[in-house]
């Protein structure tokens, strides 16, 4: 399976900047790129030529394509040629999206599509927000708070030309917004790190971090919830959960969570993107304490304490033992 | 196609891919008694059926559906109501039996 790695964020944001650095990686040479255009001028696909010339499979091999029809399409031409051994073989695609695109529908064509499926996964979904003008951005356009709260990795771009206060309080707007994602800065002259494109979203150093991550009060009308229970009956939490999507899934803009299953020995990871689960995959251990379910919801006006209540209605399954319990002599001897 | 459920005509659905206890037909009559404990709710019940699912409400309407990805748009369809599982009605009745 090649994992297909989305590099979202607003117009403007810096993504092409941010790819050809990455591609200038060895190690990420064997990457193939689909480049989304918007609108009838292909800005996007023109600041990008010079990474075909890069790719031209004289100097490591990178796959760069527009995307003119649908995603799918692109999509299986790619793995075609790649089986016929037209163009050279490739470990990874990110698809750059357009800058008003919410990552929604082409996370729909990668996981819901028969054939796609089959050859490719979900990997990573990148966003890079302009430290100079994302608040803004986010001020003004929903599809630029989409793209963060969706975002496995933030990429706060142009940091040297903002003020640190600007970059500091954006920076925590963006950890409120979506507080599992990693925020990494990135001025002008740094060297992006190649793991923006090689790491698992889903993999056990990720669940490991999203076990200990802080979940703040939300800013404005965007942000996450946090449920957490003990083991769960795997039926009646998809029942729960497919409910909640159908009726709530255009709101809740990302679901990512560990979930221990009764009967089960090691967790199980989940994630969504709106209406989307991804399909569920065990790790191989607990990264590290208890076995205890967590999930984060992250989407447009989530009360945590209705959502907690029907979680807890629906499944059944137990609350975790709270951390502040005193000791049974501490209590005694009061 | 469903969009809802990711599948595009796709016999299965997200909440199948953990790996199977008992035999198919067996987790699809669990399956259908776990639903039916909130599907009474909204006057249906969900039965196993032929590698499926029939959803039937009380007045004899009737669906078949393919995976539980499928059911919650049925159930809407076919109870006429909202199936809402933050509405505090539907809460305060689970949490009652």
């Amino acid at each position: 399976m090649t994992p297909v790695t989305l590099l979202t964020g607003f117009l403007g944001a810096g993504k092409t900047a941010l790819l050809s650095r990455l591609l200038r990686w060895p190690d990420l040479r064997d990457t193939a790129v689909l480049i989304n255009e918007f609108g009838e001028v292909g800005l996007d696909h023109l600041l990008v030529e010079p990474l075909q010339g890069e790719v031209a499979l004289l100097r490591g091999g990178c796959v760069c394509c527009s995307i003119r029809g649908d995603l799918k399409a692109a999509l299986i031409d790619l793995h075609d040629r790649r089986r016929r051994g037209l163009v050279p073989d490739f470990r990874r695609v990110v698809i750059e999206t357009t800058g008003l695109a919410d990552p929604g529908p082409a996370v729909a064509t990668l996981v819901a599509d028969p054939v796609l499926r089959h050859a490719f996964a979900v990997g990573a979904i990148v966003t890079v927000v302009d430290a100079v003008n994302g608040a803004r951005t986010l001020d003004t356009h929903e599809e630029a708070v989409r793209q963060a709260a969706c975002a496995d990795r933030l990429v706060l771009s142009k940091t040297d030309l903002a003020t640190p206060e600007a970059a500091a309080s954006l920076r925590a707007r963006l950890a409120a917004l979506n507080p599992m994602a990693p925020v990494t800065d990135l001025a002008l002259d740094d060297a992006p790190e190649a793991a923006l494109l090689t790491d698992d979203p889903t993999g056990a150093a990720s669940a490991r971090r999203w076990l200990c991550t802080e979940i703040p009060a939300p800013h404005g009308t965007v942000g996450a919830v946090l449920i957490e229970s003990g083991p769960v009956d795997w039926t009646r939490f998809g029942l729960w959960l497919g409910m909640l999507l159908n009726r709530h899934g255009t709101r809740i803009l990302r679901l990512k969570g560990l979930v221990a299953v009764e009967g089960a020995e090691t967790p199980v990871v989940i994630q969504g993107v709106q209406h989307l689960v991804h399909p569920p995959r065990h790790l191989p251990a607990w990264p590290e304490g208890e076995a205890r379910t967590r999930l984060v919801l992250i989407g447009h006006g989530l009360d945590g304490d209705v959502l907690r209540r029907s979680y807890g209605a629906f499944t059944g399954a137990p609350d975790v033992p709270g951390p502040s319990a005193p000791p049974a002599r501490a209590a005694a001897d009061r | 196609m469903c969009s809802l459920c990711g599948a595009f005509g796709a016999p299965d659905h997200w909440s199948d891919g953990l790996a199977r206890t008992v035999p198919p037909e067996a987790e699809r009559r669990a399956r259908a008694t776990a639903a039916n404990r909130v599907l009474g709710l909204y006057g249906l019940r969900l039965a196993a059926w032929g590698g499926r699912y029939t959803l039937s409400g009380r007045t004899g309407r009737s669906a078949v559906i393919d995976h539980l990805g499928a059911l919650w748009p049925a159930a809407e369809r076919l109870s006429g109501r909202s199936c809402d599982p933050l509405d505090p009605a539907t809460i305060a009745a689970l949490e009652a039996r």
